[in-house]
């Protein structure tokens, strides 16, 4: 993912693609010869791809204006168009509209929290400590690494209400914690605890590689020039990062707004729907045999995340000083 | 530094030089609280695993005692001992190695090989078929979910390893990665190559893979644990506990039946966690620069 948004400004050389091979002019014996090796090399790749993605991608597209249920996989030929009569039914269809509330609620709590916290902890983690740095960062990332079926397993007993760690801890100081789970009013944010939690660890890592490029003189001259911590964080810190922050943005909100094995193992989806996710409706359609209608659905959230990364550009994206207006690379890396 | 100008050292060889502490200039220094702010944020991290390891070896009824306890009071390896005899963990633990190894595997060849094309090979098509690739990494996994599984079925694959190992064996993100790294491998090592008359796949295979290990055993590493934990295809794909992956069955068990064994799920998720964190410790330097270098500067 990473590296759709920021690819070039990884490159040691930006553009060095298009040097890499000496140019050939299109017609000469040499560059036809080199095409075909090149295609050679791409074709079990392409073929794979093609069958596996992009096929499923287009078919989706088409399935959604179908009526086509489980049953015809056996006779093709039963199923009828409908146009987009999948999306008005998915789009009024109170349990999916509750579902996107659940989902915006996830994405939007969600997303800014573990933002926020991975750049504490980031910028704790880069103010010259140096002994446990490593440590730390292990630490941080083995989240990451591991099941979300097996982590959810996990949380599902420690959030037990009678006999759970969390609420033997809240008890030492006195506080009766709810029955986290089997709450409409506490099941989502125990989710999204859990799922901060998990995410802490890819956005320390990548928010650590963007502190690199701020400026240490910036830093120093200003703090001689009686700038506080928080007004060199404000001032310089953060709009040096700003591409980081969007790559960040960008990479946790996708991830979110398909969140899934989460209720799928701890709630499945309750209680009383307080945690279905359009995910997991789109799941459980598709196991009620409704396959028009799920991909419908999973076209509305395809629309969704990209009106998520399209919003998130807008909002973070580099303004062009010359004309105003917003640019969608940094211009040193314009090559992907 | 300031300490240039403090007065010779008649203060005697124990104190410390003064100036690199709490100095405005050169390296912030790391105050404790900070480490302290850290220290707490690391515990709420590792405490659910280290729950998770400790609880595996907890009697069913330890589990439900209330106040819980802490460290296992009768340490017990039933939990285990079920888990690998009444119910099909080696088969599952197989399944996900075959299907992991197999998926790694042909991304590693494949991404390479196209990777190598892209950063290296001026061919007809190589921008938008670089688009169309990139164009895939933002489409949401729920999207293909369908049209997959009919395709999958239409060609009679539901329940077999080929429907759990064929859709992964070309992801976009393996090119990506694999080109970005050969991108940074001397053009003239190649053109060198091509003038001795070595063919593309000749210079492939001679020339650029053996300088792209890093890369490969990023690439490999990731793949592996992206395929050991992946959960919504095989959820899918495997009808019957024979073909079941880790993970699926650990999810089917915590949801069925077996819902209420707390420790029988406890050690599952030990099975399912504890290799990858083994594996994760041990090569965490290649996790760190894989991320770092995929998309950001290093």
């Amino acid at each position: 993912m990473s590296t759709t948004l920021t690819s070039g400004s990884g490159v040691r050389n930006p553009g060095a693609a298009d040097q890499a091979a000496p140019r050939l002019r299109r017609s000469s014996p040499m560059h036809r010869r080199r095409s075909i090796a090149a295609w050679g090399m791409a074709a079990p790749f392409v073929l794979f791809f093609l069958v596996f993605t992009a096929w499923p991608v287009v078919s989706s597209l088409f399935m959604s204006v179908t009526d086509i249920k489980s049953r015809d996989l056996q006779n093709p030929f039963a199923v009828n168009l409908v146009g987009f009569e999948n999306f008005s039914t998915v789009l009024t269809d109170p349990l999916f509209q509750k579902a996107a509330l659940n989902t915006l609620y996830f994405v939007v709590v969600g997303v800014p929290l573990t933002i926020l916290l991975a750049l504490a902890i980031a910028i704790a983690l880069n103010t010259g400590i140096t002994k446990l740095s490593g440590f730390f960062r292990v630490g941080y990332y083995m989240p990451v690494v591991t099941s979300i079926v097996a982590v959810a397993v996990v949380w599902r007993f420690l959030l037990q209400p009678e006999n759970g760690l969390i609420n033997e801890v809240l008890g030492w100081f006195g506080i009766e914690g709810p029955d986290w789970l089997g709450s409409t009013t506490w099941a989502m944010p125990s989710l999204i605890a859990m799922s901060v939690w998990r995410s802490l660890g890819t956005l320390i890592v990548i928010f650590l590689a963007g502190l690199q490029s701020v400026p240490k003189a910036l830093h120093e001259a200003s703090a001689l020039d009686g700038a506080n911590a928080w007004q060199r964080l404000r001032s310089i810190t953060l709009p040096t990062i700003r591409p980081t922050m969007l790559f960040a943005g960008v990479i946790t909100g996708i991830g979110f707004l398909q969140f899934f094995e989460e209720p799928f193992v701890m709630t499945q989806g309750g209680p009383l729907n307080s945690t279905l996710s359009v995910a997991y409706l789109i799941y459980n359609t598709f196991g009620f045999g409704n396959y028009g209608v799920a991909a419908a659905m999973s076209y509305v959230l395809f629309a969704a995340v990209v009106l998520l990364t399209v919003v998130q550009f807008k909002v973070l994206g580099e303004r062009d000083d010359a004309t105003g207006r917003r640019r969608w690379f940094r211009k040193t890396g314009a090559a992907a | 530094m300031s300490t240039v100008t403090d007065t010779p050292t008649t203060t005697g060889p124990t104190t410390k030089p003064r100036g690199t502490e709490g100095s405005h200039l050169g390296e912030p220094q790391a105050r404790p609280w900070i480490y302290a702010v850290l220290g707490v944020g690391l515990l709420l991290v590792v405490t659910p695993f280290i729950w998770m390891l400790l609880g595996s070896f907890k009697s069913e009824g330890e589990l439900r005692a209330n106040p819980p306890t802490w460290w296992p009071q009768a340490p017990t390896l039933d939990n285990f001992r079920e888990l690998f005899t009444r119910l099909d963990f080696p088969q599952f633990f197989t399944n996900s190695i075959v299907v992991a190894l197999a998926v790694t595997l042909g991304n590693l060849v494949f991404c390479s090989m196209l990777g190598y094309a892209f950063a290296k090979i001026d061919f007809w098509g190589r921008t938008w078929l670089f688009r169309l690739v990139l164009a895939t990494l933002m489409i949401p996994g729920m999207v293909t979910l369908v049209p997959l599984f009919v395709l999958v079925s239409n060609l009679g694959m539901v329940n077999t390893y080929f429907g759990l190992i064929l859709p992964f064996l070309a992801g976009p993100f393996g090119v990506f990665l694999m080109r970005q790294f050969m991108q940074g491998i001397p053009d003239e090592l190649i053109d060198a190559a091509r003038v001795d008359g070595a063919g593309e796949l000749r210079i492939f295979w001679r020339v650029v893979m053996p300088l792209c290990k890093p890369a490969l055993a990023t690439l490999a590493i990731l793949t592996f644990l992206g395929s050991w934990n992946n959960f919504l295809w095989p959820l899918v794909v495997a009808s019957t506990e024979d073909m079941y992956t880790l993970p699926v069955a650990l999810a089917l068990y915590s949801v069925g039946q077996n819902a209420t064994q707390y420790g029988l799920l406890l050690a599952g998720s030990v099975v399912v966690v504890v290799p990858v964190l083994v594996v994760f410790l041990a090569l965490q330097r290649h996790f760190v620069q894989g991320l770092a270098t995929t998309g950001l500067k290093t």
